[in-house]
C-alpha cells in the first residue's frame, strides 16, 4: 500500500523502545502493518535496542538461575507461528476490539452523521482509544483533551489543512497543532484515534489557559 | 542501580563485534535446527547478563530480573526456529523478546500488540542475501554510530531504550519541553539511520 502520511520518528522510537502509551501503540502498530516504509523504519529503530542491549553493560546472573533455565528446557515445546484469522481490520486493532467487526460496533451518536465508540483499554492506561464514524461532509467532533493525538483512517477519507488522509494514512500530531478534519464526500469516514487520558493533564486552569499562553 | 558502561559506547567498532554477531547467529541456528543445548548455553551466557542489566536499569530487583531473564531465555529456546535474519541481528531479536516480556508483566494486552507485528513482518518482508548480511550487522553499526551522535541525543535514546522512560516523563525529568525531547530523538535516530543505510 502506498501511503502519504506516516508516523513521526519520535513515535516509532517510542513504539520500538516499548515506552509508547497503549492506545497510541495500537494505532501505530496498525499503521505499521499497512505501511512498508514505517515497517522498515521500525525495524531500524529496534536495531537501536539490539545495539544498546549488546553494549550497555552486564549484571552477573546467578548459577542457580542458569541451572534452573537449562533444566527446564526439556519441557518446552518449539513454538509455531500462530495462524491469525483474516479480518478486514489491522491485527492490532482486531485484537483490541476482541474480534468484533466494524459493522457490529455499538456506536454512540454524537451529532447528526457522527458517532463514536470507546475501545476498552486495560486498567490504569494513560491513553484512550476511540473509533469515530463521520458521515460525508461532516466535521470530526471534539474527541481529545489536547496532548498527543494519533489518528488512523480505516475507511473513507478526510481532509484538513494538512491534506487528504485516506485509508491507512496516519495523522501524528502533538498538542501544538489544531486540526478540524472534514470527511470527504461520497463515503462515511471511519477513524481510529488515540488520545492521552484526561488525568494526564495537570489542571483545568492549564487547559483553559493553553490557547492563550501556548503551554 | 547498575551503571552504564559509557566508555564501551565510545570504543571504535572492532571486527570482533562482527565475529561475535556471527557466532551468536550460528548458535541460534543450532538451537533452531537441532535443539543444541550447548549452543543454548552459549546464548545464555552472552545474553542473560545483558538482559538482567537492562531490567535492573528499568527498576527491577535482582530476583525479579532473574525471573524475567529465565523467561526470556526459555522463550528464545522455544522460538528459535521463528527467528528470521531479515528482521535484524540476533541481539535485536533478543531485545524485542525481552521488551515484549517486560511489557507483558505490566499489561498482558500490550505485549500481544507487538506479536501482531511479528506475524506481519514474517509474511511481508522480502530481503536479498545482501540485505540479510547487512541487517545482521545493524546493531554493531548502531553501537558505532551511537558513539558519533551528540551526547544530548544519545542520552535521550538511552533513557528510552535502557531506562524505559516515556518521552513525556523524560521532558519532566530533564525540565525541557516535550517538543525538544522529540526533536533531539528524531535527530539522533535520523543520524543513525543514515549510518545504517551506508552499510546496506
Amino acid at each position: 500500500m502506498n501511503l502519504s502520511h506516516h508516523l513521526d520518528d519520535a513515535t516509532l522510537l517510542a513504539l520500538a523502545s516499548g515506552t509508547i502509551p497503549h492506545a497510541h501503540g495500537i494505532v501505530a502498530a496498525a499503521h505499521v502493518s499497512m505501511c512498508p516504509v514505517c515497517a522498515k523504519a521500525l525495524r531500524q529503530a529496534e536495531a537501536i535496542g539490539g545495539g544498546l542491549l549488546g553494549d550497555s553493560g552486564t549484571e552477573p546472573v546467578s548459577d542457580m538461575a542458569r541451572a534452573a533455565t537449562l533444566a527446564s528446557l526439556d519441557g518446552v515445546a518449539p513454538a509455531t507461528r500462530k495462524a491469525r484469522a483474516k479480518s478486514e481490520l489491522p491485527a492490532a486493532l482486531d485484537f483490541a476490539l476482541g474480534g468484533i467487526a466494524l459493522d457490529q460496533i455499538k456506536w454512540k451518536k454524537k451529532a447528526p452523521g457522527v458517532a463514536m465508540y470507546d475501545v476498552p483499554m486495560p486498567k490504569g492506561s494513560t491513553s484512550a482509544l476511540k473509533l469515530l464514524s463521520i458521515g460525508p461532509g461532516r466535521a470530526m467532533p471534539e474527541h481529545g483533551h489536547g496532548g498527543e493525538e494519533l489518528t488512523l483512517v480505516l475507511k473513507g477519507s478526510y481532509s484538513d489543512h494538512m491534506g487528504t488522509f485516506r485509508a491507512g494514512d496516519v495523522a501524528d500530531l502533538d498538542d501544538s497543532i489544531e486540526h478540524t478534519p472534514v470527511a470527504d464526500a461520497g463515503e462515511t469516514c471511519i477513524c481510529l484515534v488515540a488520545v492521552e487520558a484526561p488525568t494526564r493533564f495537570k489542571s483545568v486552569w492549564a487547559r483553559v489557559m493553553q490557547p492563550f499562553i501556548g503551554i | 542501580m547498575p551503571r552504564l558502561q559509557a566508555n564501551r559506547l565510545m570504543m571504535p567498532k572492532l571486527d570482533r563485534d562482527t565475529v561475535l554477531a556471527d557466532h551468536l547467529a550460528q548458535a541460534l541456528n543450532r538451537v533452531a535446527q537441532s535443539r543444541d543445548r550447548q549452543a543454548f548455553a552459549t546464548l545464555f551466557d552472552h545474553f542473560a547478563p545483558r538482559i538482567k542489566f537492562f531490567l535492573m536499569r528499568k527498576g527491577s530487583t535482582s530476583e525479579q530480573a532473574e525471573d524475567l531473564v529465565q523467561e526470556a531465555m526459555i522463550s528464545l529456546w522455544s522460538k528459535a526456529s521463528l527467528y528470521s535474519p531479515e528482521k535484524g541481528s540476533v541481539a535485536t531479536w533478543v531485545f524485542t523478546i525481552a521488551r515484549n516480556l517486560r511489557i507483558d508483566r505490566l499489561r498482558r494486552e500490550r505485549a500481544q500488540l507487538y506479536e501482531t507485528l511479528e506475524d506481519f513482518d514474517a509474511e511481508d518482508e522480502t530481503a536479498s542475501a545482501h540485505d540479510v548480511m547487512a541487517r545482521a550487522q545493524e546493531d554493531t553499526a548502531v553501537t558505532k554510530a551511537l558513539a558519533q551522535i551528540p551526547e544530548e541525543q544519545r542520552q535521550l535514546l538511552i533513557l528510552s531504550y535502557v531506562d524505559d522512560v516515556p518521552q513525556s516523563e523524560i521532558a519532566q525529568r530533564l525540565k525541557i519541553p516535550l517538543g525538544t525531547v522529540k526533536s533531539r530523538m528524531r535527530l539522533g535516530y535520523q543520524r543513525l539511520r543514515k549510518l545504517l543505510e551506508q552499510i546496506s
